[in-house]
């Protein structure tokens, strides 16, 4: 090979593998360096703030989530105004604080539930595409029968069999969206489990953990962490509407969705409708917030695999 | 919400005895698997059960409220599907362009936003800003024509119109843009025709399997917004009849409900995977 040859391949290999992208798997996961986008910085500031409210706003709150600011004027659905900056509700309480007080229930529930899917779907998942044989099939085919029934109906169901506690809650939207979860972690599993790397581990004669946790984990990470945020957008959807149909969250505690049904009398006859209008901004928010963050996340990394599932 | 519906239906203040009795008459002291393949073996043969929260047949009362779910999903789809997909095609049309942006970030903004805050938007601007209106349905709906159901249920299916498209028009416009990027388009563009009449005669043909996959897809999706949109704007219907068959533990009627509802979704899913094989011969070779 003459040197001008030699010079050629060597360019052409280089911009042809700059010119490559794996779309099967993510390429190198997103270093430090991440940066988000303006609409990803304007969504993370927005999550920044519920997450505060969520955590401090309990002990930030001017009133307890019961209490009735106005207790001499005994009027529902009143306007802002001080003393109530948001206004009262259907039993005259403090909108602001049931706000407050709601984020911590509605984002902690959530948050709680797709951490219970996650465990549970990435170690099934993981280990049916590890494992294989009869025990990909049997848990493979339990996911298949929930995933084909509507999760609110599901949900309903469930929460009509043994009632509706936070605890309850917290698994049941756990176990349904663990579903989605365990497919993705199985798909993605069985992608990296055929690698030549994970061959040459089990030729090596590597033990199972060793193979789990040193070959494929590192790979399947990026995809399953920029789903995560996804995946607690419809947790979120998912509980704040069970609360919402008078399921969820009971009375007299303060959630997102069961206020939004609580107050609902004010669209027609309430002097003001911001007991309504306040906790449905504050879902839509919180979640498309989360979705602009995801959207910038996945762009950066393995978001194609993602979207083919 | 404790307690069954024997205790429900009596009160709190029931004595064991009668609440025994009771539970006997309503066969609720049998083992639960007993009273599930008893109903299931009913069910099958055509017999949905006797409501537990009230003495009237399920059927009977799932007969009396099954019209507004089905006339406000109907309607939904009847307007919904062809303005989002053809509003998605457009989008694959022009790709960059502001109408494009706007489209894509308007679905974005609502595809995660949950359906009654989509509700609380469009009372806010038509009830309240443009004082069209009431924020609640009212009255039944014998003998009205198409026209008159559409003006009864203009809310509530406007709410879903936007809570479906902002799916359809995404995937709509994904699936016309997929095909975009084939070879024999590229052709066709090279032979220099319009872009609006590439994506109509060539492009189009071979993306109405994705897009009727899509379709159902979404319709199954309306399953769930029904309920929601139901309670929001308080009218009756199969899914406030499920919610209060929750609230009064009445399980042959949620378990009657249930079954529908599910089995509507799993035939929309079958739809959407035979639409898919239907429309792509080579999913019919085996690999």
């Amino acid at each position: 090979m003459s040197k001008e040859d030699k010079e050629f391949t060597e360019h052409y290999v280089a911009e042809f593998s700059k010119k490559v992208s794996f779309d099967e798997l993510p390429d190198a996961p997103p270093s430090g360096k991440f940066r988000l986008s303006l609409t990803g910085k304007i969504g993370a500031v927005v999550v920044a703030f519920w997450v505060f409210i969520a955590i401090f706003g309990q002990f930030l709150a001017p009133y307890h989530e019961n209490d009735i600011p106005f207790p001499d004027d005994y009027l529902e659905f009143q306007p802002p105004k001080p003393g109530a900056i948001l206004g009262t509700d259907r039993d005259d309480r403090d909108v602001l604080s049931r706000l407050m007080y709601g984020a911590g229930r509605t984002i902690g529930i959530s948050v709680a539930a797709t951490i219970l899917a996650y465990i549970v779907g990435v170690t099934l998942g993981i280990g049916s595409a590890v494992l294989g044989g009869r025990f990909d099939t049997v848990i493979s085919s339990i996911n298949n029968i929930f995933l084909s029934l509507p999760t609110i109906m599901l949900g309903l169901v469930i929460v009509a069999a043994v009632g509706s506690t936070i605890p309850i809650l917290i698994v049941t939207a756990g176990l349904i969206y663990a579903t989605v979860v365990f497919r993705l972690a199985r798909a993605i599993g069985m992608d990296v489990k055929v690698m030549d790397f994970v061959e040459v581990s089990r030729g090596r004669g590597e033990n199972l953990w060793w193979i789990i946790s040193k070959e494929i984990w590192p790979n399947v990470r990026m995809p399953l962490i920029s789903d995560f945020g996804l995946r607690l957008i419809y947790v979120i959807l998912f509980v704040s509407s069970l609360s919402f149909l008078g399921l969820g969250v009971q009375p007299p505690m303060a959630d997102w969705g069961s206020m939004v049904k609580e107050n609902l009398g004010a669209l027609q006859y309430g002097e003001s409708v911001i007991s309504v209008v306040a906790p449905a901004f504050s879902i839509a928010t919180l979640t498309v917030a989360i979705n602009l963050i995801v959207d910038d996340v996945s762009a950066h990394a393995g978001g194609k695999l993602t979207k083919r599932l | 919400m404790p307690g069954d519906a024997a205790q429900i239906r009596l009160g709190q203040n029931a004595d064991e005895d009668s609440l025994r009795a009771f539970r006997a008459e309503l066969g609720l002291d049998k083992p639960l698997y007993y009273q599930y393949l008893n109903w299931l073996f009913n069910f099958v043969q055509g017999d949905f059960g006797m409501s537990l929260s009230s003495d009237y047949p399920t059927i009977q009362l799932i007969r009396d409220r099954y019209e507004n779910t089905l006339v406000v999903s109907l309607l939904t789809a009847a307007i919904g599907i062809p303005i989002s997909v053809s509003l998605g095609i457009i989008a694959a049309m022009f790709p960059g362009t502001i109408y494009d942006r706007i489209l894509t970030l308007g679905s974005v903004t609502l595809v995660a936003a949950p359906e009654f805050f989509t509700a609380t938007l469009l009372v806010l601007f038509f009830v309240f800003f443009l004082d069209i209106g009431s924020a609640v349905v009212v009255g039944g709906i014998e003998g009205k024509n198409i026209f008159q159901l559409l003006a009864h249920f203009w809310l509530p299916v406007m709410t879903l119109c936007f809570v479906i498209a902002s799916q359809l028009i995404r995937m709509t416009r994904a699936a016309v843009l997929n095909v975009m990027s084939s070879p024999y388009i590229e052709m066709a563009i090279l032979k220099g025709i319009p872009r609006s009449r590439i994506v109509i005669r060539h492009a189009l043909l071979n993306s109405i399997g994705p897009i009727v996959n899509i379709i159902a897809l979404n319709l199954a999706y309306l399953v769930t917004g029904v309920i929601v949109v139901e309670v929001y704007f308080g009218y009756s219907g199969l899914a406030t009849l499920i919610v209060q068959g929750v609230q009064t533990r009445d399980f042959i009627l949620i378990q009657a409900l249930g079954m529908i509802f599910c089995c509507t979704y799993v035939i929309l899913m079958i739809i959407a995977d035979v639409a898919a094989i239907v429309s792509n011969p080579r999913l019919r070779h085996p690999k």
